[in-house]
């Protein structure tokens, strides 16, 4: 596909999983909009142009894994599953409800195309860092691919991590810094400032890129440039907007986890059909 | 019984606000929660006692000991999951230290509701009381939750304080009903006893007007470590069944703690746990998890009438 042919898809499809976010949320009645909105573009062009994996098969040997570390994200994970078919759209409508398998934080035992639990932050990257090791052992191609925040990187086990997966070559592991700069508290800066954010990465010996998360001929760039390292692992530091795509929750700490009421559901998805 | 009611830790983040107006030793940190642990009001009272510490549990458990080790009383707060996960630095830190910590863990239990089981503290009482020298308070109201955040304030010692998100009515009208160590006994009866901690006494409280028949006793035990070895010995003797309801796992926590007291006398009373049942939570709306898990009044009242049948 000619690229701008490409990206207008991956665009389409990313406000297509906006809108699937903000009605899910608001249904449910709790959730993270503002997490979801700043890491869906990424998610998008990871599961409709980067990652191999097969819809009617979970358990695929073959396929590239994707950890959610950010596990507050989750609507965001379960729009692209029900985008590529893993899933059924009408499932949606049971996010967060006893007994759904679309669990308030991703859940691997509750529903297959999850491949880790997570929702206690700080642990999904060790995760992700194991299944990279695994396979590298096996001798198989599968990448692995997982997504952090930026508040996450206070955690220690991050740097934990960040010290590790050089030592094993694992050039396997790709992994996207959602670097949007808000938290719950306030914002990164004010709450714990983690910069210079590359700078630390790179110490650590991790091939660092810096792109725009929101920019898909930057984000398909740099996961071109991730396939071609040989023995380091790669963090793409993404700068992104909480709330990405919807005005008024667009940089909106109050937007971390709180669901949006009738008035404001309308308003957002109004806005978002437009660009359609 | 009045009619208000209130979440624990919104009654905590009051009277640490309170306590931290008279006391000018104590410090709080968090952990990026304060908003939701409440401890934000004490944040913006005293901004210069408060320390926000980021995403980084470990780290504040220990800085904490250190602040506790130059003379202050440290409250740190989070969620009860997130906070006592960081098991093996608080045993170290805090316990083998014996530094004087205030543990906070808020959305305890089930009653968190839609974010599921990565947010839910169901271990915590057992890890926690698995912490030598650690007391454990968990306050069934507004009044008894502003007692508990005066005593831990005032004790030497760590304390692991926990508290619900979900509201859960006022039982009481004095914070003198309180004393640590000390249940509390709502109810004198007959054969059954119903015993609750933290949200579940009201589950206990409203099952006993529906086991009327039975004229069971019912207790609060807000202090799960030490716990009140007298009256359980007692009820032990008087009564043929205990029943524990517990938002938490069974392992670990009140049930086994009763069931220690009990195994260490001469009881043949019979003691049915209630709670999770060596399980996981999931995501639903507190009162349904309640049910499905048999820890809410309804659920309570079906499962003693099927045991005393
Ligand atoms: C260990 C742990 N501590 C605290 C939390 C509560 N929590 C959920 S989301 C969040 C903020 C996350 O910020 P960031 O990583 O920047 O992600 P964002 O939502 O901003 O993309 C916190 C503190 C948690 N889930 N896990």
């Amino acid at each position: 596909m000619p690229e701008t042919k490409l990206i207008e898809k991956l665009q389409r499809l990313a406000t297509e999983c906006r809108l699937d976010i903000i009605e899910m949320i608001s249904k449910a009645g709790s959730g993270h909009p503002g997490s979801s909105l700043s890491a869906i573009d990424i998610l998008v062009a990871l599961y409709f142009h980067e990652m191999h994996f097969d819809p009617k098969n979970p358990y695929w040997e073959d396929r590239d894994r994707f950890i959610l570390s950010k596990g507050h994200a989750v609507p965001a994970l379960y729009s692209v599953l029900v985008r590529s078919g893993c899933i059924g759209q009408e499932e949606l409508g049971t996010l967060r409800q006893i007994n759904s398998r679309l669990q308030g934080h991703p859940d691997r035992i509750a529903l297959p195309f999850i491949e880790a639990s997570t929702g206690s932050l700080g642990q999904g990257l060790s995760i992700a860092q194991g299944m990279a090791l695994g396979l590298k052992l096996q001798k198989k191609e599968q990448k692995v691919f997982c997504l952090i925040g930026d508040g996450e990187c206070q955690e220690g086990q991050i740097w934990e991590t960040a010290m590790s997966a050089p030592k094993y070559g694992l050039n396997n592991l790709i992994v996207f810094l959602d670097n949007n700069n808000g938290q719950i508290d306030g914002t990164v800066k004010e709450i714990m400032d983690i910069s210079p954010i590359d700078e630390k990465w790179r110490a650590f010996r991790w091939a660092t890129t810096s792109i725009d998360g929101h920019n898909f001929s930057e984000i398909l760039a740099a996961l071109e440039q991730a396939r071609k390292e040989e023995d380091r692992p790669t963090i793409i530091i993404a700068r992104t907007i909480k709330g990405k795509g919807v005005s008024f929750m667009e940089n909106q700490i109050k937007w971390h986890g709180t669901a949006p009421n009738e008035e404001e559901t309308k308003k957002a998805l109004s806005e978002l059909r437009a660009r359609l | 019984m009045s009619n208000g009611s209130k979440a624990t830790r919104e009654s905590f983040g009051e009277a640490l606000q309170k306590v931290g107006a008279e006391v000018p030793n104590i410090v709080v940190l968090d952990a990026d929660l304060s908003v939701s642990t409440k401890s934000v009001l004490f944040a913006k009272s005293f901004p210069e006692r408060f320390f926000q510490m980021g995403i980084a549990e470990s780290n504040m458990i220990g800085t904490a000991a250190g602040l506790a080790l130059s003379g202050f009383i440290p409250f740190v707060c989070s969620f009860g999951c997130f906070v006592t996960g960081r098991y093996e630095t608080i045993r170290v830190s805090i316990g083998y230290n014996r530094t004087n910590v205030k543990i906070v863990g808020t959305h305890a239990g089930l009653g968190i509701g839609e974010d599921g089981y990565t947010q839910m503290g169901l271990e915590d009482i057992n890890t926690m009381r698995a912490v030598p020298g650690m007391t454990i308070l968990q306050p069934a109201d507004d009044l008894t939750t502003h007692a508990a955040v005066r005593f831990a304030a005032a004790h030497v010692g760590p304390v692991y304080l926990r508290l619900t998100r979900q509201k859960v009515p006022t039982l009481y009208r004095s914070e003198q009903v309180f004393q640590s160590g000390r249940a509390i006994l709502l109810k004198e009866g007959d054969d059954l006893a119903l015993i609750g901690t933290g949200a579940t006494v009201y589950e206990a409280l409203k099952a006993s007007e529906d086991l009327s028949e039975y004229n069971p006793w019912v207790i609060d035990i807000h202090t799960i470590k030490p716990i009140d070895r007298a009256l359980i010995r007692t009820l032990g003797d008087k009564c043929r069944t205990l029943v524990t309801v517990e938002d938490h796992n069974v392992i670990g926590g009140l049930g086994t703690a009763v069931a220690e007291v009990l195994s260490d006398g001469h009881s043949r009373a019979r003691l049915v746990r209630l709670g999770v049942q060596d399980n996981f939570g999931e995501s639903g709306k507190a009162e349904e998890l309640y049910d499905k898990y048999g820890i809410s009044a309804k659920k309570i009242v079906e499962q003693v009438r099927k045991i005393l049948k």
